[in-house]
C-alpha cells in the first residue's frame, strides 16, 4: 500500500500535466526506513522524450547524495505515460533498481482525468498495490 | 592505496550487504576487476562487451565517468567512486527507433 499526503499526490499529476506529451519523472524522498514519502523532488527527463525517461546523470547523483546525507532514500519514484496506460512497460520493469521503492505511474493520455497508480517492483516482479491519499 | 567505492543498494548482495567497499587500480577497469576477485560478479553487472553498462552511472567523485574516460578513467587514492543505477525506463524500441 501507498500512502501519500494530497498534497504530494496532486504535485505528481501537476508535473505529469505539466511536461504532457512528454514523460515526467520524479522522486519523494522520505526518512529511512519510514515508508513515508514527504518530500517531492521533481527530476529533469534527459531524454525529453514522449516515450522515454532517464533522470540526467548529474542530478541524480546530487539528488541521492543530499537523500543520503539527510538519512532519507527514495520512498517513490514516479514518470508518466502520456498515450498509455498507467502500467509499467516492460523496459520499467527491466530498469527497476530500487527493490524498496514504490513506483507510481501517471497516465496523462485522457486530458480531463489522470490515472494515478502504485507498484512494487521487484526482481523483475510487478505487484500492485492500493494508493491511499491522505486529505 | 585504497579507493573508496559507494555500492548502491541492488548490487549490495554482492558485498555482503556493505555499502561501502575498498579497492585498487590505476583506472576504473582495473578497479573493477579488483572488486570482482572480492566481490564475485559484481563486475558484470558493471561492464559489458561495450564497456560501461548502459543503465549504470559511475562517478569518480563528482563527475559521471561518460564525460571523463569512461573505464580508462585514471582513478588514485583518496578517490571516491560511486555506482547507482540509472533511473530510466518507457518504450525502448520505441526509443532506439
Amino acid at each position: 500500500m501507498l500512502t501519500i499526503s494530497r498534497e504530494l499526490y496532486d504535485k505528481i499529476v501537476a508535473h505529469a500535466r505539466a511536461d504532457h506529451p512528454d514523460e515526467a519523472c520524479g522522486v519523494l524522498a522520505g526518512p529511512a526506513g519510514s515508508d513515508r514519502p514527504e518530500r517531492f523532488i521533481a527530476m529533469l527527463n534527459a531524454e525529453r522524450s514522449p516515450t522515454f525517461y532517464r533522470f540526467d546523470s548529474a542530478e541524480q547523483f546530487r539528488v541521492w547524495r543530499e537523500m543520503d546525507e539527510r538519512d532519507e532514500e527514495p520512498v517513490v519514484i514516479y514518470h508518466s505515460h502520456t498515450a498509455t496506460e498507467a502500467y509499467p512497460s516492460r523496459t520499467d520493469i527491466a530498469l527497476a533498481a530500487e527493490p524498496g521503492a514504490h513506483y507510481v505511474l501517471v497516465s496523462t493520455r485522457d486530458a480531463e482525468q489522470a490515472e494515478f497508480r502504485s507498484y512494487r517492483i521487484v526482481d523483475g516482479e510487478v505487484t500492485e498495490e492500493p494508493v491511499a491519499v491522505v486529505e | 592505496m585504497a579507493i573508496e567505492v559507494r555500492i548502491p543498494t541492488i548490487l549490495r548482495t554482492y558485498t555482503d550487504g556493505a555499502k561501502q567497499v575498498e579497492g585498487t587500480g590505476a583506472t576504473l577497469g582495473e578497479l573493477f576487476t579488483d572488486l570482482d576477485r572480492k566481490h564475485g560478479g559484481l563486475r558484470e553487472r558493471l561492464v559489458d562487451d561495450g564497456g560501461l553498462r548502459r543503465f549504470v552511472n559511475v562517478y569518480l567523485n563528482d563527475e559521471d565517468v561518460r564525460f571523463l574516460a569512461g573505464l580508462d578513467t585514471p582513478v588514485q587514492d583518496g578517490d571516491t567512486v560511486t555506482v547507482l543505477p540509472a533511473v530510466a525506463g518507457g518504450d525502448l524500441a520505441a526509443a532506439d527507433g
